[in-house]
């Protein structure tokens, strides 16, 4: 019983990565946009672009990490 | 079902869980093996590998700044010669340019005289023409009154009329003259 | 040796996407000691070879007009130069070294964990804990050392109002010693969820019917990890170099 209910938490866990997703998503598509605006500034600006999908991403690891952690450690 | 299979694993001795990654007892083996691993990288790369790519690229960046002045050196030479290619053919114009205006000249000299010389000898020719001409007008002018005073003597003894020959001439020359 | 296990148990299909993160020795059975010579090693060295072959075999000939390899080697040491000059300062290039020895290990331990029947030393979070921890002991270190007490002016947000300072001290300091947690998991998550989705995507090929679909879906992934393994080694690098800015400049 225990077992499953930590699997169902782990589904639950695993909605953060879409959420990750959905930020990443965010970051990217506002990256390209402000591109298009003024694409002389876009290339110095790709080091920002990584650095904000990192920090976008790394919460979206998160959740992935504790569905790990639910799936396989409890 | 997972959980059964830990217990199982668990039972069968097995050392590995669910998530290996979370299995302590080799995070001290794999931690050494790290730091042997970064600490020969490090070595390698600041020791050997870093100073030498720097040498080459600053090398390469020396080559370039080189060849960029060789370069300059080299373009700026072309455009003297360009310089120099472009004063010799004005230079050489100029002189075609003279040389062509003198032969004018020259020919146009030698035509005149020619012109000149041609038209006296016209003229000249025209002269001795117009003298014949006056020469024979005036041959054919007296023959013309001989004919007509000999035949003005036949037609006057022709009619049984008797003239002596100064009166015949002098009736002929006015009547020519008339 | 656990596979088997497992497959005995189960039978049908059988998904053991963690397995090949597994730590074992490589000459005999038995616990994994402190010393003990294990497949983590051979992988290791594996990528000392790798960076060696690279970097030192690659440049022996200090060619002028470069090989191939050189090229690459020259590519790689501009592009970690450039980051560190552009995101750090020009005084961060004294840690140049450093910073060129993690992100060539990392790469490289990517790129040689995506070899089919490989070990990934990334995907385990011993490896990128020790990794990030060392970036956040140096950054810490050389933060206090090169500014003093005002390294502490990196808590103290000059541009907000006094009001929100204290709050907002205590934010950046919980987001400071949260910095190594996600330095290190967003590492070893990307690469150890890249290999464990292909696994997955591998126990559906023992169906025949979706197998092909199988197949292409592990070959679009292997493409996205390709990709991944790449800007993670990056985004771990101008991570350090974004901390390191931090302590060398804690008042912007």
């Amino acid at each position: 019983m225990e077992g499953q209910l930590a699997h169902i938490g782990a589904g639950l866990a695993a909605i953060g990565s879409g959420a990750a997703a959905i930020g990443v998503g965010n970051v990217a598509g506002n990256f390209l946009a402000g591109a298009l605006r003024n694409p002389s500034a876009a290339a110095s600006q790709t080091a920002t672009l990584f650095i904000g999908i990192a920090f976008a991403e790394a919460l979206g690891i998160f959740s992935f990490l504790v569905a790990l952690l639910l799936m396989f450690a409890v | 079902m997972a959980t059964e299979t830990h217990a199982a694993d668990a039972a069968n001795g097995a050392s590995a869980p669910g998530m290996p990654q979370l299995d302590f007892s080799n995070w001290g083996n794999q931690i050494f093996w790290l730091l042997v691993t970064l600490v020969v990288i490090y070595f390698v790369l600041s020791r050997i590998a870093l100073p030498r790519i720097a040498a080459v690229l600053a090398e390469r960046q020396g080559t370039i700044t080189n060849d960029i002045a060789a370069a300059e050196d080299l373009k700026a030479k072309a455009v003297e010669a360009e310089e120099a290619y472009n004063k010799a053919l004005a230079d050489a114009r100029a002189e075609a340019q003279r040389i062509i205006a003198e032969a004018k000249a020259e020919i146009q000299a030698d035509l005149d005289a020619a012109t000149a010389k041609a038209d006296a000898e016209i003229a000249a020719r025209t002269a001795e023409g117009e003298k014949k001409i006056a020469e024979i007008r005036a041959g054919a002018m007296q023959s013309v009154e001989e004919v007509a005073r000999d035949t003005a003597a036949e037609i006057v003894a022709a009619m049984g009329g008797k003239a002596d020959a100064k009166t015949v001439a002098a009736a002929v020359a006015d009547r020519m003259k008339g | 040796m656990a596979t088997e296990t497992h497959g005995a148990e189960e039978g049908g299909l059988v998904f053991h996407p963690m397995d090949q993160f597994i730590v074992e020795p490589l000459f005999g059975e038995g616990a994994v000691g402190f010393f003990t010579v294990t497949n983590v090693t051979l992988w290791m060295a594996i990528a000392v070879l790798a960076v060696i072959v690279l970097m030192v075999l690659g440049t022996s000939r200090r060619a002028v007009i470069p090989s191939r390899t050189q090229s690459i080697a020259e590519l790689a040491y501009g592009f970690v130069y450039k980051m560190v000059e552009d995101v750090a300062g020009k005084d961060a290039v004294a840690f140049f070294p450093y910073i060129m020895t993690l992100f060539m290990f990392i790469v490289f331990a990517n790129f040689l964990g995506l070899i089919p029947m490989s070990f990934t030393t990334t995907s385990h979070f011993a490896v990128t804990v020790v990794l990030a921890l060392m970036v956040f002991v140096t950054v810490t270190i050389v933060g206090f050392v090169k500014n003093g007490a005002r390294f502490l002016e990196l808590f103290w947000v000059k541009s907000a109002p006094l009001a929100l300072r204290p709050i907002l001290a205590i934010i950046e300091l919980i987001s400071y010693f949260v910095r190594p947690v996600s330095h290190s998991i967003r590492l070893a998550g990307n690469v150890m969820a890249g290999h464990a989705v292909i696994k997955v995507f591998a126990g559906f090929a023992a169906i025949a019917v979706i197998s092909p679909v199988s197949v292409v879906a592990i070959t679009a992934m292997y493409g996205l990890e390709v990709l991944v393994a790449f800007i993670q080694a990056y985004v771990f690098t101008i991570l350090t170099c974004v901390y390191l800015k931090d302590a060398l400049h804690p008042s912007h």
